[in-house]
C-alpha cells in the first residue's frame, strides 16, 4: 500500500519534471529552432511576387507531389561578386575589431581582476555601465565625433595640426571604432570572470620558482584565461559579422558587410529568398565560432 | 608608510579605456545643451532641445510602446530563463539536454539579422497556416524579445544557481518539501537577487533592440530605437542629443543606486560573519 503510494508519487514527480524541461524545451524549438528551418526553406524556393513573396517548395497537383527546389538564390550569391565581397568585408572587419576589443580588453581585465576586492564590484559596473545605455545612441555618439566637421576634426584644426578635415567618417576605420566601442564591455566581463577565478596560489608558486613577470604571465595566467578569450572574442565576433546598425551609420559605400546587404536585400528589394540565402550561408560561416562558444559556454553550465 | 606604486601597465590600460568608453558619452550629454542646431557648432547654453523632445508625439507614443514591451517581454524571460537554468544546473541527462543547452545560448551570439528574419518568416508562416498573428506589432515583439533575453537570464540565474549550497535544497527534501515546494519557498528566495538582475538585464535589452524589433513589427508599432534610428539615418540631430542624455542619466541613477545598495548588502554580510 505505502509502495505504491510512492511510486504513485514517483510518477507525479516523473511528470512534473517533464513538463519543467517541456517548458523551456517547447518554447526555444517553436521560437528558435524552427524559424531557421524556414529560413532554410525559403533560402530553397524562387522568388515570386505574391505575399509573401517566395514560391511552393512543395505542391501537391494532378495527384502527384511536386518538390521545388531552387538552388538558384545560392549560385546568384556566387555569381555576384557584391555578396562575396560582403562576407569578406564583414570576416575581415569583425576580425581586425574582436583584434583591437582583446588588445584593449584584456589588460583592463587583467587590472581589475588585481584590483583591491572594494574596488572590483565600482569597476565592473563602469564597464558594464555603457552596455545598458542604448546601443544605438553609443554608435550614434560617435557620428558627431568623426565626421568632418566633428569634434576631432574640429580640435586637430583648431590646434593646427591639420588644415582640411581629416575624412574619417563613413570609412572602414569608423566602422572598426564603433565596433569596439560597442562591444568592449563584452570581451571585458568574461575575462575578468576568468581571471578572478584563477588560483593566485599558481602566481606565488611560480614566482617562487624564479619565474619572471612575462614569464608567468605567459605560462600561467594566459593559457588559464583561454575559456574567458574564446568567449569573450567570440561574443565580439559572432555578432559583428552580422551587423547591420554600425556599418549602415559610420561605415561608406566602400565598407561592404553581409548584415547591411542582407537588410537592404530584405527591406529595399523586397528578395526574401536571396535574404534567406545569405542568412543561410552567413551562418554556415559562423557554425564554427558559434560551436566553439558553445563548448565553452556548456563547460560552464556543468561546473 | 604608503607606498606608491609606478602605474603598471594594466592599469594605464584600465584608465585608457574606461576613457575610451566615457568620452563619447560626455560629448553627447555636453552637446545636448548647445543652442545651435548644428550639432558640432558650439553657440551658447540653451535647454530647448528638451522642450522640443517632450513635444515631439512620435517619440513619446515610440517611449511608451517600448517600455510596455520591455516590461512584459523582462516578466516572461524571467520564467522562461529560470526555468532553463534550472533544467540545466539541477537536472542529471536528459533526452533533449544538449538540444536545450544549444538553444539556451546560441541567441547570445546569433547575429542579429539572422534572428530577426528568421522569427519574421515564421511569424508569417504561422498566419497563413493559423491565421494568427494577422498582423505584426507588439505581440511579435514581445515573443521575439522574450526569446533572446531569456537567454540572457538563463546565463545569469544559472552562475548564481550553482553558487548556491545544494544540502540546503536537500535539507528541505529530506523533511518533506515537495520539489515544487522547495523551489519556491527555498531556491528562488536564495537566487532572487539574480531574478532582479536578469529582469533589469532582459528589460534594457528589449528596451535596445532596434533590428529584431524592426524585423518582426507591424506598420501599427514603432518602438523608440526605431523611432531614433529612422531620425539618426537622415544625420546628427539635437533633439536625439537631449534624448540620449536623459537615456545615459537615467541609467548612471539606476547603476548608482544598484551600486550603493549591493556595497550595502556587503557590507552588512560582512559585519553579520563577524559577529557570527
Amino acid at each position: 500500500m505505502k509502495l505504491s503510494r510512492s511510486s504513485a508519487l514517483l510518477k507525479r514527480l516523473q511528470l512534473g519534471r517533464r513538463a519543467v524541461i517541456a517548458f523551456p524545451l517547447v518554447w526555444l524549438t517553436l521560437f528558435f529552432l524552427l524559424p531557421f528551418a524556414l529560413v532554410l526553406k525559403i533560402s530553397l524556393s524562387g522568388a515570386a511576387i505574391a505575399i509573401p513573396p517566395y514560391g511552393p517548395l512543395l505542391e501537391y497537383a494532378d495527384q502527384t507531389l511536386h518538390v521545388f527546389l531552387n538552388l538558384g538564390n545560392y549560385l546568384f550569391l556566387l555569381s555576384d561578386s557584391l555578396y562575396i565581397a560582403a562576407y569578406w568585408g564583414s570576416v575581415k572587419t569583425a576580425f581586425i575589431a574582436t583584434l583591437a576589443c582583446l588588445l584593449l580588453g584584456y589588460p583592463m581585465a587583467y587590472a581589475m581582476a588585481r584590483a583591491p576586492a572594494r574596488w572590483q564590484l565600482l569597476l565592473l559596473l563602469l564597464v558594464m555601465l555603457p552596455s545598458w545605455t542604448s546601443f544605438l545612441i553609443r554608435v550614434y555618439a560617435w557620428m558627431g565625433i568623426l565626421s568632418n566637421s566633428g569634434l576631432i576634426n574640429n580640435l586637430l584644426i583648431g590646434v593646427g595640426l591639420i588644415d582640411s578635415p581629416l575624412r574619417m567618417m563613413n570609412t572602414q576605420f569608423a566602422v572598426i571604432i564603433g565596433i569596439v566601442y560597442a562591444y568592449l564591455p563584452f570581451m571585458v566581463l568574461p575575462l575578468y570572470a576568468h581571471l578572478t577565478r584563477m588560483d593566485n596560489s599558481l602566481l606565488e608558486a611560480a614566482a617562487d620558482l624564479g619565474s619572471r613577470k612575462l614569464n608567468t604571465f605567459i605560462k600561467v595566467t594566459l593559457p588559464l584565461s583561454t575559456g574567458g578569450i574564446v568567449a569573450g572574442s567570440m561574443l565580439v565576433f559572432i555578432p559583428a559579422v552580422g551587423e547591420f546598425v554600425i556599418p549602415e551609420l559610420l561605415g561608406g559605400p566602400d565598407t561592404l558587410m553581409i548584415g547591411k546587404v542582407l537588410w537592404e536585400e530584405f527591406f529595399l528589394n523586397r528578395d526574401w529568398p536571396v535574404a534567406s540565402a545569405l542568412a543561410m550561408v552567413m551562418l554556415l560561416l559562423l557554425l564554427v565560432p558559434i560551436v566553439w562558444f558553445h563548448r565553452y559556454q556548456s563547460r560552464e553550465f556543468q561546473e | 608608510m604608503i607606498r606608491m606604486r609606478r602605474p603598471n601597465f594594466s592599469t594605464v590600460m584600465l584608465v585608457l579605456g574606461l576613457l575610451f568608453l566615457y568620452l563619447p558619452m560626455f560629448v553627447l550629454v555636453v552637446y545636448s545643451f548647445n543652442a545651435s542646431k548644428l550639432v558640432t557648432v558650439w553657440a551658447g547654453f540653451s535647454t530647448q532641445w528638451y522642450g522640443e523632445l517632450f513635444r515631439d508625439q512620435q517619440i513619446l507614443s515610440a517611449v511608451w510602446t517600448s517600455l510596455r514591451i520591455a516590461f512584459f517581454a523582462a516578466s516572461m524571460a524571467i520564467c522562461l530563463g529560470t526555468v532553463a537554468a534550472f533544467v540545466m544546473t539541477r537536472y542529471g541527462h536528459f533526452r533533449g539536454k544538449t538540444a536545450l543547452s544549444s538553444m539556451v545560448t546560441a541567441p547570445l551570439v546569433m547575429p542579429e539579422v539572422i534572428t530577426g528574419l528568421s522569427l519574421l518568416l515564421l511569424f508569417v508562416q504561422m498566419a497563413q497556416i493559423t491565421g494568427w498573428p494577422a498582423d505584426r506589432g507588439m505581440a511579435t515583439i514581445w515573443i521575439a524579445h522574450t526569446t533572446f533575453c531569456s537567454a540572457y537570464v538563463a546565463v545569469v540565474v544559472a552562475a548564481r544557481l550553482r553558487e548556491v549550497d545544494l544540502s540546503i535544497e536537500e535539507a528541505a527534501m529530506d523533511l518533506g518539501s515537495p520539489p515544487v515546494k522547495t523551489f519556491f519557498s527555498i531556491t528562488l528566495p536564495i537566487i532572487s537577487p539574480a531574478l532582479a538582475a536578469g529582469w533589469l538585464l532582459a528589460f534594457t535589452l528589449s528596451l535596445d533592440d532596434l533590428v529584431i524589433a524592426s524585423f518582426v513589427s507591424g506598420p501599427g508599432a514603432n518602438t523608440l530605437p526605431m523611432v531614433v534610428f529612422s531620425s539618426v539615418r537622415m544625420g546628427v540631430s539635437p533633439k536625439i542629443n537631449a534624448l540620449a542624455t536623459l537615456i545615459i542619466l537615467t541609467v548612471s541613477l539606476a547603476t548608482l543606486l544598484a551600486w550603493f545598495f549591493m556595497r550595502r548588502n556587503e557590507t552588512r554580510r560582512k559585519a553579520a560573519l563577524r559577529e557570527g
